[in-house]
């Protein structure tokens, strides 16, 4: 028993200073913790406002629309094989069709027989200028010509002539003019895709029109 | 003290575990016009997987496609005569109509709808649900 104490003695004394020199040795420079702060591991993340882990692209079985229970779901191609390789955007099918098209990754049929048919592209662009403060809105025709026909959009959702058509964002989001694709087909009206359109900034000598109330009665 | 502790995260838990709502991909086509009447599984129109093939102006301006949900009218008599679905879905450029589950694939009772649209994602209701 004594013999074992002693023994573990000289084991414990023999290896401290071992210790002692690793840790000193092991200690880094200032520096380099200070710029480790930076990195916090992802388990100690503070999710604040509860959000569930988004699922993108479910395949047909699992996306809460399909019946699970009907054999042909399953046959369905799941859309995240078909998405491989295209660019992405952070909404809508988080797929950038414009530029998947543009780049030729995509060939979809102009016609529904020919596949050798082109279309018939504008490059045309629209300056709609915005009452408020956020950038003006720029309009391409040619996305939209690579898709779309022109009596898709004229003359019923757009009356081809200057200062014809009145919208707001209002209207939009609830599905007229832009909204007829956009927010149901084409990328949808979010925070992140407001610049998609209002693209054009303002003048740098633009000032905000000012409300007839305040110009009125500007001490009430 | 623990008990209730308990409870609550056991509740917690029963919550995430309950079904979601529909993760279905952007701009799919719930259409239950006539489906659920019929005694069919609703129809769930894939917008992705048919723009990766055509463009718009294939189904929208060729074959008179409303952009509207639910809003053509489609039934099997008008596919079965080449119209809407039917002018391509003809067993010539794409699989013939006999495969009934590809389309009819949704869940029954669902609505007609366009999965993922900006109106479905206000906070309060649009319009006001027919009366019966």
């Amino acid at each position: 028993m004594k013999m074992k104490q002693f023994f573990l003695g000289v084991v414990a004394l023999s290896v401290l200073p071992v210790v002692a020199i690793q840790v000193e040795a092991a200690q880094p420079p200032l520096k380099e913790v200070k710029a480790a702060k930076g990195h916090v591991s992802t388990a100690n993340t503070f999710n604040r406002l509860l959000k569930k882990p988004m699922a993108k692209n479910l395949p047909p079985a699992e996306d809460g629309i399909h019946d699970a229970d009907n054999d042909n779901t399953h046959v369905l191609q799941p859309p995240k094989i078909a998405y491989d390789g295209l660019p992405t955007t952070p909404f809508g099918n988080y797929v950038d069709w414009v530029k998947a098209l543009d780049t030729n990754l995509l060939q979809p049929r102009y016609d529904r027989f020919d596949p050798t048919i082109e279309p018939l592209v504008m490059d045309l662009d629209i300056v709609r200028e915005v009452k408020s403060t956020v950038p003006d809105v720029v309009f391409p025709h040619k996305p939209h010509t690579q898709w779309l026909h022109c009596s898709n959009c004229h003359p019923k959702i757009f009356i081809p002539q200057r200062k014809a058509n009145v919208m707001n964002m209002s209207g939009i989001l609830l599905g007229q003019q832009c909204g007829v694709c956009h927010g149901k087909v084409a990328f949808p009206v979010t925070t992140q895709s407001c610049t998609k359109c209002h693209s054009k900034p303002k003048p740098a000598d633009w000032k905000p029109p000012q409300s007839e109330t305040s110009l009125k009665d500007p001490w009430r | 003290m623990y008990k209730s502790a308990l409870i609550g995260l056991l509740s917690m838990l029963a919550a995430m575990a309950l079904p979601q709502a529909a993760q279905a991909e952007y701009a799919d086509v719930v259409m239950n016009n006539y489906s659920d009447a019929a005694g069919m599984r609703p129809v769930v129109f894939p917008h992705w997987y048919h723009r990766i093939r055509f463009r718009c102006k294939v189904c929208h301006a060729d074959l008179g496609f409303k952009f509207k949900a639910g809003g053509n009218k489609i039934t099997m008599a008008k596919i079965i005569d080449g119209q809407f679905c039917g002018a391509c879905h003809n067993g010539e450029i794409s699989w013939s109509v006999e495969n009934c589950g590809m389309c009819h694939s949704g869940i029954a009772g669902t609505p007609t709808q366009i999965h993922g649209s900006t109106v479905q994602r206000l906070v309060a209701p649009t319009y006001k649900k027919l009366g019966k």
